[in-house]
């Protein structure tokens, strides 16, 4: 941890995107995680994305429940509005703003023990109701802020630091996602921004549920051997299936990939993803049926599957399916949000 | 790319920019520590060591180290380094008990140093603690050289020359002051060890056009000009003055001659402003006292009247590029324009000249008159004879002749000790961690957001009715502080071990200034392209790792990195640490061990 703030002066050479911000505008506080944390560079990432898809920092609320995960909002979009949630329950709040004012970005940042041990019920609910946020879960396999005990996704046979075996079967976020109807689902590798970046920027220009599970380990509890989220286990059975462009409207489409060896996704928003396939196997990101066979199988192999496990580009979102205003609340007049006894009334007769 | 050997102290030394820079090789970032800390004495003599005048080149020197320092690559200026220096020298304590001793036993060898330069002085103040008997002969009455008899009181107190060349002169040498070497031939037959030549460039350069004879009364030559005025032969000049030339010579002309009753006084240069030799806070300096530069005007003929100048004839130019990128002044097809006034200053350039040099004493000189100089022994083809300073390759500055002096002192002293001059002793070298705690370093590396800070000026009404009123009032210690704390301290070097690296990226995303990338090799053009930030920088080296884990390296671009310190401070396994580098370049003196120098 540091305690000095991060210089101001910045690269000569730093670029700004369209609205005029370069990426350290992006950035938050400086960080108070343990030194070399893969949250820092969840956080890193999500500074870069945001600054590629020129997105406004006000327009963005980012909102996270409890644990060193669910600290990283701090460090990162500064500018930006946040909501720190009790334990577990960062995506009901999101649900709720979201209802409230449905033109913000929503980002939900979470942890293993946020997600997968207390909020396991709160996680399942923003997923199948299709909330339009992106929901990055910053996964070390264990409780990281209350000093390293396996959580819910750790997996079965792991060893702790102090060496004792979990003996407990490991919940799989990303196959959970994929049963409750996410229609973004995908995994990633806080070691590998390379893969990382596009993944949320392609997150970000979903419309619906997005959700990444993104493989992060925690250096001070569970970066040992024996462990299956450190450093060196994950980039040994790390198997990454496609490599993601993201191509937002107005940019020109250069095919230079071999044909067949590419696909290209075009997102509700205009933006085109472009996937190239990578390894041997020819993954098919909208078979949400083979992408289950395939997870299940790669993990019988001891492998982390990562990429864009599966995408439907043509989903409706939570207010699609209930039928709201488009308009924000806050942008209603007092008179329409309550329309009177009268109005009221009505209402209730209509449903007698 | 080959894994960078940063055991090789070139390596680390071109890092610390403003260092590098110098000539002398000033240790700056410490010298700057120092002065933050408080530790002024120290300071100086840190200073003292390597570049000998800091209470003169604090106020004086070219300073190239300022356009060098990363500072001016990472926001709009650089660290005051020179500025800062005379802080040392205007709040240390009495350091006279620091200065070397002088060994009563002489080691039996007679040097002769010609000329009182700050060259010569360097020379003598090296080899007298070694027990050298040395002898300065110079035709002036008291030791500085040109730094006395030509840059103005106004910039260079006569307190400070006395101050600072008194330490030297005090090392038990035999001033010859008053003497001119009129033969070389008859000094070398006073049996000397060694002779060292550091007579400077003497000559002003004239401009020889229609009506210099006829109106020669009130046509001077720049430098005789200024030092008439510190022997106090001329205390005035005409109200309308016009300086050629855009050099330092041609500014310290303007601004004396604003002094001495020249009302409208103008300098006229024959190229570009831009172009001007002169450095721009001197040109900011003379035009902030009502002196405005023309330029590309070129002077075709000194219009007189009666035997009295009346003006000067111009003709108007402009800048053309040919092909090569090189520049051509042609008429610009304007009508010539006539200047009026009363004198003129011409200070277009100084040269050497050495009539008192026999040229069958075994001295080769080059087509231009030149002595033939060995660039790094300073030895010319004759095996006794050495040159230093200005004369040695011609003008240059103080810092200059400083570092010639101390190259030139090594050689007298190894061809004194019967060694080869090629067997020069190599420079000293330390590299240690500055680590006190997780994040606590013994150097402040919390970066300051503060701009340049102003060195107070003395009022200009007070300064231009007095030729000997310094401008300059230097920086008080609250001011110092603050602009030390501008230094990014580049002598605390980044230092990276390999095989402690888990690539988990933590420095690559705290950079401020994305300096560190971990990527594929490949060779330095196609690297360059390939980091965080395209290193485009190319006189700046980069800093590459073997081999990693993953097969990647580690690439630091070491142009804009700030020392901060916190990619060691978030690195979870201290493979990048902050470690002090101290450099400094041997010097003659260093054989007399603890006795010189005492700090
Ligand atoms: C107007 C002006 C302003 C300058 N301003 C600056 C400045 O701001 N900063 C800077 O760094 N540099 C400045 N310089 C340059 C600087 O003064 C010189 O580069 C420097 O002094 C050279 O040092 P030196 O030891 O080679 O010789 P010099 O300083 O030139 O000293 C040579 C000495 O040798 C004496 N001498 C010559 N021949 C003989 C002989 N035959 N016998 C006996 N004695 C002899 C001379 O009288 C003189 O005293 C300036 C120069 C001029 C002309
Ligand atoms: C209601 C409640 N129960 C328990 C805790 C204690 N607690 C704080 S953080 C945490 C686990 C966080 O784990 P995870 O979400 O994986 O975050 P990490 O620190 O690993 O990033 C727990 C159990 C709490 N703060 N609140
Ligand atoms: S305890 Fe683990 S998860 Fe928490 S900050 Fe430290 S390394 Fe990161
Ligand atoms: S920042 Fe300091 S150490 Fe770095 S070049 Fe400038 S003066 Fe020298
Ligand atoms: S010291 Fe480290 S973190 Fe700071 S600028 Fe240099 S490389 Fe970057
Ligand atoms: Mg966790």
């Amino acid at each position: 941890m540091s305690f000095l703030p991060k210089p101001k002066l910045h690269h000569p050479g730093l670029g700004c995107n369209s609205l005029g911000f370069t990426k350290r505008d992006y950035e938050g506080a400086v960080s108070t995680l343990c030194a070399g944390c893969g949250h820092d560079s969840i956080s890193a990432a999500i500074v870069r994305a945001c600054f590629e898809l020129d997105l406004p920092p006000h327009r963005i609320a980012k909102l996270s429940g409890i644990g060193c995960s669910s600290k990283t909002p701090t460090y990162f979009l500064g500018n930006s509005h946040g909501f720190n949630a009790v334990h577990g329950r960062m995506p009901s709040v999101v649900t709720g703003a979201n209802l409230a004012n449905r033109d913000l970005i929503y980002l939900g940042v979470s942890g293993d023990g946020d997600s997968a041990s207390i909020g396991l019920g709160q996680f399942a609910h923003a997923m199948r109701r299709g909330v339009n946020m992106t929901y990055i879960v910053e996964n070390n396999g264990v409780y990281g802020l209350t000093k390293g005990q396996f959580s819910a996704t750790s997996d079965k046979g792991a060893k702790s630091k102090s060496g004792a075996t979990n003996k407990d079967e490991a919940i799989d976020l990303v196959g959970m996602a994929l049963q409750l109807g996410a229609t973004f689902v995908a995994r990633s590798f806080s070691g590998d921004k390379g893969q990382l970046v596009p993944l949320i920027k392609a997150a970000l220009s979903h419309k619906g549920a997005a959700f990444i599970d993104c493989i992060s380990p925690c250096v001070t509890f569970n970066n040992h051997q024996g462990s299956t989220k450190s450093f060196d286990y994950v980039r040994e059975h790390n198997e990454a299936v496609n490599f993601l462009d993201v191509i937002v409207e107005k940019e020109e489409i250069i095919v230079d990939y071999a044909p067949g060896a590419t696909e290209i996704v075009r997102q509700h928003d205009g933006s085109l993803l472009r996937l190239r396939k990578l390894g041997e196997s020819d993954y098919d990101p909208s078979d949400r049926a083979a992408a289950f066979t395939f997870l299940e199988q790669r993990k019988a192999q001891g492998e982390i599957v990562t990429g864009l496990l599966y995408v439907d580009p043509t989903a409706d979102d939570m207010h699609d399916l209930l039928g709201t205003t488009t308009t924000p609340l806050n942008e209603l007049s007092e008179a329409t949000l309550c329309p009177g006894g009268t109005v009221l009334d009505k209402l209730n007769a209509s449903l007698r | 790319m080959q894994p960078t050997n940063i055991t090789d102290p070139g390596f680390f030394h071109k890092v610390v920019d403003c260092q590098y820079a110098c000539p002398a090789h000033t240790p700056v970032p410490e010298y700057i520590r120092l002065i933050a800390a408080g530790r002024y004495s120290d300071a100086y003599m840190l200073n003292w060591q390597s570049n000998v005048f800091p209470g003169i080149l604090g106020r004086v020197c070219d300073r190239p180290c300022e356009p060098a320092c990363r500072r001016g690559r990472v926001e709009e200026q650089p660290v005051a380094i020179c500025r800062l220096k005379r802080v040392a020298a205007d709040y240390k304590d009495d350091i006279t008990a620091r200065l070397p001793n002088v060994p009563t036993a002489k080691n039996g060898k007679h040097i002769a140093l010609i000329g009182a330069g700050p060259a010569s002085l360097t020379v003598a103040r090296d080899l007298a603690p070694l027990g050298y008997d040395i002898t300065i002969i110079d035709d002036g009455n008291a030791g500085g050289g040109m730094m006395r008899t030509q840059i103005p009181k106004f910039r260079l107190p006569d307190s400070v020359l006395d101050e600072e060349c008194g330490y030297i002169e005090h090392l038990g040498i035999t001033r010859r002051y008053g003497e001119r070497v009129n033969s070389l031939k008859s000094l070398l037959d006073e049996n000397y060890d060694a002779i060292f030549v550091g007579t400077g460039a003497p000559r002003g350069r004239d401009l020889d056009l229609p009506g210099r004879t006829e109106a020669a009364e009130n046509i001077h030559l720049g430098i005789d000009w200024l030092s008439s005025i510190s022997f106090g032969h001329v205390t005035s000049i005409g109200k309308r003055v016009i300086v050629l030339g855009g050099g330092n010579t041609a500014m310290d002309c303007c601004r004396s001659a604003r002094r001495l009753g020249g009302e409208s006084v103008q300098v006229v240069v024959r190229s570009g402003f831009e172009e001007m030799k002169a450095s721009p806070w001197e040109k900011k300096d003379a035009m902030h006292e009502d002196i405005p530069i023309l330029n590309f005007l070129v002077p075709k003929e000194f219009t007189h009247e009666d035997g009295k100048l009346t003006g000067l004839i111009f003709e108007k130019v402009k800048a053309e590029y040919d092909a090569k990128g090189r520049r051509n002044l042609v008429p610009a097809g304007e009508p010539d324009i006539h200047i009026p006034c009363d004198d003129v200053l011409v200070a277009v350039g100084q040269e050497n000249t050495f009539p008192w040099i026999e040229r069958d004493i075994g001295i080769e000189f080059d087509k231009w008159g030149m002595p033939i100089v060995d660039e790094t022994t300073y030895r010319s083809t004759h095996e006794k004879i050495f040159f230093g300073g200005d004369s040695a390759f011609g003008p240059k500055n103080i810092i200059w002749a400083v570092a010639h002096g101390h190259e030139a002192a090594i050689s007298i002293d190894l061809l004194c000790s019967d060694k080869s001059l090629g067997d020069r002793p190599p420079p000293h070298v330390t590299l240690a961690s500055q680590k006190m705690g997780i994040h606590e370093w013994s150097y402040g590396n919390e970066i300051s957001d503060d701009r340049r800070y102003l060195v107070p000026h003395a009022e200009k009404a007070l300064v231009l009715c007095n030729i000997k009123a310094e401008v300059e009032l230097g920086f008080d210690p609250v001011l110092a502080l603050a602009e030390a704390e501008r230094c990014l301290n580049c002598d605390v070097q980044t230092v990276f071990t390999e095989n402690l690296c888990i690539e988990c990226d933590a420095c690559n995303d705290i950079c401020p200034v994305d300096c560190i990338s971990f990527v594929d090799n490949g060779d330095e053009d196609d690297l360059r392209t390939r980091l965080n930030a395209p290193a485009q920088n190319l006189t700046q080296d980069l800093y590459i790792s073997s081999d990693l884990k993953t097969g990647h390296v580690m690439v630091k671009d070491e142009d804009v990195c700030l020392h901060c310190g916190l990619c060691a401070e978030r690195c979870p396994t201290g493979a990048w640490d902050m470690q002090r580098f101290l450099f400094n370049t041997a010097k003659a003196t260093d054989k007399a061990g603890s006795s010189c120098c005492k700090s």
